[in-house]
Parts: C-alpha cells; structure tokens; sequence
C-alpha cells in the first residue's frame, strides 16, 4: 500500500517534526493541555466527590454526571465555547488558538470519571473497616486520611488513569475548531487532500495514547498501597465496574 | 452554504443573519429543515450500524472467551487497546481501506462500541447462576439451546446496561465523523464553526443530546419489555 509509504516517508522527515506547528510542537501543545486539563478536573473534583464518599450522600449525583456526561458530544461543547463571546477562539499563552475553550472543555470531560471512581472507592470500604477504625477512636478526620483514602486509592488512581487517557484521546478534537494539539496535523492532512501527513498524525497520537496507558498503568501498579495476592482479586472487582461505568467515550 | 442575510435587512433582519447571529433561533430550523432532518438521519443511520455493528462482532468474541478463557485476556486486552485510539486518529487509519466514506465512520465507531459490548457480554453471562445452567443441562438442553433460551435471556440486564453504554456514546462519537465529513449532526456543527453560525451549531448540539436520551429511553422500554422478570426486583 502506498499511503503506508508515504506515511512512513512523512514519518521520517526531521523536517515534519520541527518548526511552528510541526510535529514535536503539536505534541507538547497536547501534553499540555492534557496535564492543564486533568490538573484542574482533579482539583475540582476530587476534593468533592471524596467528601461526598465519606459522608455518603450524593450517590445519584456521582453516577449521573458520569451518564449526562457521555451524551454531550465533547465537539458540541467545545464549538459552542469557542462560538461563545466568552471563552471564544482568542489564543491563550502556550495553549495556543481556542486555549481556554479547550480546556474547559476537556477538564468537563475529565470530570466524569474521576467524580464517580473516587466516589466509589470511598464508599466500597467495607462497613466494619470503618466501624472498627472508629471503635479504635478514630475521628471523622482520622478515619478518612489513614483508613478511607489509602484503601479507597486503587479505585481512585483506576479513574484518574481512566481520565488522563481520554483527554489525551480528546485533546485531538480541539483541531475541528482549528484549536491546538496533534488533531491539527490531521485535520490539515485532510484539508490538503495529503493523506500521508493525515495518516502520520493519527499514528503519533494512538502511539501517544498506548505509551500513556501503559505508563499510567506501570505508576498505578508501583503506587499500589495493597499487598498482592489473594487481596488483589477482591480490588479488581471493585475497580472493574467502576472503571466501566465511568468508561466514557474517546472523543465525541 | 453562506449565511444569509437576505430579507428586509433595515428593519427586519432574521435571527440568524451575519448581524443578529442568536443562538436559538426557530427561523432557521424552519428555513433549513430538509437539511436539518437530513443530518439527523445521517446521525441516526450511523448510530445504529455502528452499534449493531459493534454488536455482531461481540457476539462471537465473547462467546470465543468465555469458551476458551485463554483467549480472554487477548480479547479484552485487544479490545481495551483498540479503545486508547483517540477517535479523530483511528479515522485517518481507516481511511486507506475505506476511503472517505460513511463506512470509515461506521466502522471506527462499531471497534469503540465493540470494547464496551464484549465486557458486558462477558459480565452478564458470568451472571448466570451455575444451578440454572446445570438444570437446564439436566433438562437435556444442548449448547446452543442452552445459550439462547436460557443464558442470553438472563443475561439480558446486564447485557443491555453495556447496550445503552454504547449507544449513547456511540451518538455523541459520531459527531467525529465529520472529520471525513460523514458526521451526520457534526458537520452541522463544524460548519456552524467555520462560517461562527451560532443557531445551526446549538440546534445540532442539542437535537445530539435530545437523540442521545431518546434512544436510551427507547433501549430501557425495550429491556423492561424482554426482561419481565426482573420487574419488582428492582433491577
């Protein structure tokens, strides 16, 4: 196939990867607006759906918001904030065009499934955990730091791996509304008919997306506060549903 | 396509003109309704073979899992790494084989949905108690009769809380396909962004939503009306 080729040959031209809106450039564009995005999801978020972990009110809330969530396309959202007088298209220091609109719209994406794993990694400890911590004569504040939080954290770390791989993934769509990051290598391939730089985008990103996965994964594994063995078959299954449920779309 | 601006400009300019560019504005869903029900009919066709799509190609690989639980970290690891390709990518990918064409839409978005069926495939049939399976073998059911009038049935709930998963994830995706300009509802809205057409952008954005929870309300009543069962269970 000869669009391999040339996407190969794209691949490998240094020229490509530097300049204005080469590759390289494109890429940290993205990097950043992932990392900016998620760091703002987890401030907003986590704070809030832990409290409401440990209090247990707000089930409804956490799990809706992670449904309403996946209905709104992010490519609706992000042209409707760019369309709007505020945040509009204006550039944004290195976020470049559309910076502030894409980042509020990927830390609303981001949201979803950090909100509803760390509200279910608090509430899945068991009841007597906690019975028995405040037995010990634990205090609220106690119980939540050295019980709730480090037993609650495979679950949590599962949805904020969740959610830096999909930004990453959606960051892309910022390019629809000529915003930044690595979607602009690919809706300009497409603009020029170059199919091959199309191509070529498309792979940098998914090759991004896989390293990413497995890096989050790796951390998560090194940062397990939990023994393995027997223990480990019993977090699964409590991260495994969460993790579908929260499990969003890459894009939209 | 340009915005007009025909009319009495002086004393009576449409709320969608160049001048007035509101952001709901009945005149142009009037003005523009073919085109509006022609995108939404792209969006729907789309939607659904995608996710039947998506469908068809679970079936077997669920069953091929659970069958031989070898193949169930292959197939759910397969799967799951389909489902880290950003979607604005997996359509450049496509593309050499398909061309620019509603089946590259298609196709991408039946591999997403496909991630999320096969887990809930796989879930839902593990949900089968092991006595029903046993009665039923004992009642001289065969595999095949066993899988369809027993365990598909019951895995049915779990089943389609996957289905609506999918679905409605399936819609807000396919806005993407306007990347190849086969994305029913997005191309309204990414040409709402070039020509900054503030109504055809919101009416596109909303008529996703509003057919996002159509559809799941259409899968629910479907669920309740196969699944008679669990009525009063509360599931």
């Amino acid at each position: 196939m000869n669009l391999f080729a040339e996407t190969w040959s794209y691949l490998l031209d240094g020229t490509h990867w530097t300049g204005d809106g080469g590759l390289l450039a494109r890429l940290v564009e993205q990097l950043l607006l992932t990392v900016t995005a998620l760091g703002a999801a987890l401030l907003v978020g986590l704070p809030v759906a832990l409290w409401l972990g440990h209090r247990g009110r707000g089930g409804f809330l956490a799990v809706n918001i992670s449904n309403v969530g996946r209905a709104v396309p992010t490519f609706a959202l992000l042209a409707i904030l760019v369309a709007a007088d505020w945040p509009g298209s204006a550039p944004l220091g290195p976020y470049g065009r559309a910076g502030l609109a894409t980042l509020i719209a990927l830390a609303l994406f981001a949201l979803p499934p950090i909100i509803t794993n760390a509200y279910v990694g608090v509430r899945e400890v068991p009841h007597e955990v906690r019975e028995a911590a405040r037995g010990m004569g634990m205090s609220e504040r106690q119980l939540f730091r050295r019980v709730e939080l480090p037993l609650a954290l495979p679950v949590v770390a599962s949805g904020v791996r969740l959610a830096l791989v999909q930004v990453w993934a959606t960051a892309t769509i910022a390019a629809l509304v000529a915003g930044p990051g690595l979607g602009r290598i690919i809706t300009e391939g497409f603009a020029r008919n170059d199919y091959a730089q199309g191509m070529a985008g498309a792979v940098v990103v998914a090759g991004v997306a896989l390293v990413l996965e497995l890096a989050a994964a790796g951390v998560q594994r090194a940062f397990d506060p939990l023994p393995r063995g027997p223990a480990r078959a019993r977090d699964d299954d409590v991260s495994e549903p969460a993790a579908t449920v929260a499990g969003a779309p890459t894009g939209g | 396509m340009t915005l007009p601006t025909q009319g009495p400009p002086a004393d009576d300019p449409t709320c969608y003109s160049r001048f007035v560019n509101e952001w709901l504005c009945w005149q142009y869903v009037e003005d523009r309704r073919g085109e509006i029900l022609d995108a939404l009919a792209e969006h729907v066709a789309i939607t659904l073979a995608a996710v039947a799509l998506g469908v068809l190609l679970a079936l077997p690989l669920a069953l091929l899992a659970r069958r031989f639980p070898r193949l169930e970290t292959a197939v759910l690891g397969f799967s799951t790494g389909l489902y880290t390709i950003p979607s604005l990518a997996l359509l450049p990918l496509l593309v050499p084989f398909t061309g620019l064409s509603a089946a590259t839409v298609v196709i991408g978005l039946g591999l997403y949905a496909l991630t999320i069926l096969v887990r809930a495939l796989l879930d839902g049939l593990r949900s089968v108690p092991d006595d029903v399976r046993e009665a039923a073998t004992g009642l001289g059911y065969g595999r095949a009769r066993l899988l369809v009038r027993v365990e598909l049935p019951l895995a049915l709930p779990v089943v389609m809380a996957g289905l609506r998963v999918a679905t409605v994830s399936t819609v807000a995706l396919t806005t993407i396909g306007t990347l190849v300009a086969y994305g029913g509802l997005g191309d309204l809205i990414s040409h709402g962004v070039q020509r900054d057409f503030r109504s055809e952008l919101l009416t596109a954005a909303l008529l996703c939503v509003a057919l996002a929870a159509l559809l799941d309300v259409v899968l629910v009543v479907t669920q309740r009306l196969l699944t008679p069962w669990t009525r009063g269970a509360g599931a």
